[in-house]
């Protein structure tokens, strides 16, 4: 099923996940022994941040290994950096206008 | 002076945070009053054209903005509370051109306060989302109005991914 970056920071525990990928490649025992949640918890959440693409798997020898893929993160960055630059060029445009005021 | 906005980790929040060289009287006449706020709402080559407006608690901003080959969005703001000189809150819409909301993507509630500083005034935002859902969709939707505005270099970023 294919999900949402949204979906992938929606929660806290996945951004926490998130958090610790970015920092190194996990195991899924590595990464659940951060957390008090259950094995069970956290795998859920990282089926989701799966399906997000936000992390993906990669096996290396007999593990599995998550990584967090930033490029997809990208999404949330480009648009909050346009939303700024909108607000940026009206506030440029209303000092113009408050000199004349 | 730079404009700063944050956002909150839910997803429900935005934050804007402006100072202006100009005392908070000016600030607030250039936020309330459409001639002058036609002067300055839409990033150029865009422009805001007002239909009407009544700004008073329950009151509506219904206004369109018109880009450069003529395209037209029509927004409306609903004035919820008004503290005159101060501070208000609003809710927008998209709607059509006699102000009916055209449900294609959620409204933001605004909260816009206007304090004195020793230079001027700073102008603090806080736009709230209903749901998480809703930035979400509002992102899908490329924010059409804002980002068919937003010129500059939006390109260069593009090209940076």
């Amino acid at each position: 099923m294919r999900r949402d970056v949204f979906q992938a920071i929606a929660d806290p525990t996945r951004r926490a996940i998130l958090a610790l990928l970015a920092l190194q490649a996990m195991t899924p025992n590595a990464l659940a022994a951060h957390f008090e949640s259950s094995r069970q918890a956290v795998s859920k959440h990282i089926k989701v941040l799966t399906e997000c693409e936000v992390v993906v798997q990669k096996q290396s020898g007999r593990e599995i290994y998550y990584h967090f893929n930033p490029k997809k993160m990208k999404e949330i960055d480009l648009w909050l950096e346009r939303f700024r630059k909108l607000w940026e060029d009206r506030f440029d445009q209303l000092d113009d206008l408050l000199k004349d005021l | 002076m730079n404009t700063e906005i944050v956002k909150d980790a839910n997803n429900k929040q935005l934050h804007v945070t402006r100072e202006f060289a100009a005392p908070v009287e000016k600030v607030w006449k250039a936020w309330t009053e459409p001639d002058l706020l036609d002067k300055w709402w839409a990033p150029r080559p865009w422009r805001t054209e007002t239909k009407t407006m009544d700004f008073s608690e329950g009151g509506v901003w219904l206004y369109s903005m018109v880009g450069p080959e003529g395209e037209r969005h029509w927004c409306r703001a609903d004035y919820k509370t008004i503290t005159q000189g101060s501070e208000y809150t609003a809710v927008d819409a998209f709607c059509d051109e006699n102000g009916n909301p055209s449900g294609m993507a959620p409204s933001m509630s605004w909260h816009l306060r206007f304090n004195s500083t020793a230079t001027g005034t700073r102008v603090d935002i806080t736009i709230t989302f209903e749901k998480e859902e809703d930035l979400e969709a509002i992102v899908k939707m490329g924010f059409k109005e804002g980002f068919t505005m937003a010129h500059g270099n939006l390109d260069e970023l593009l090209a940076q991914l």
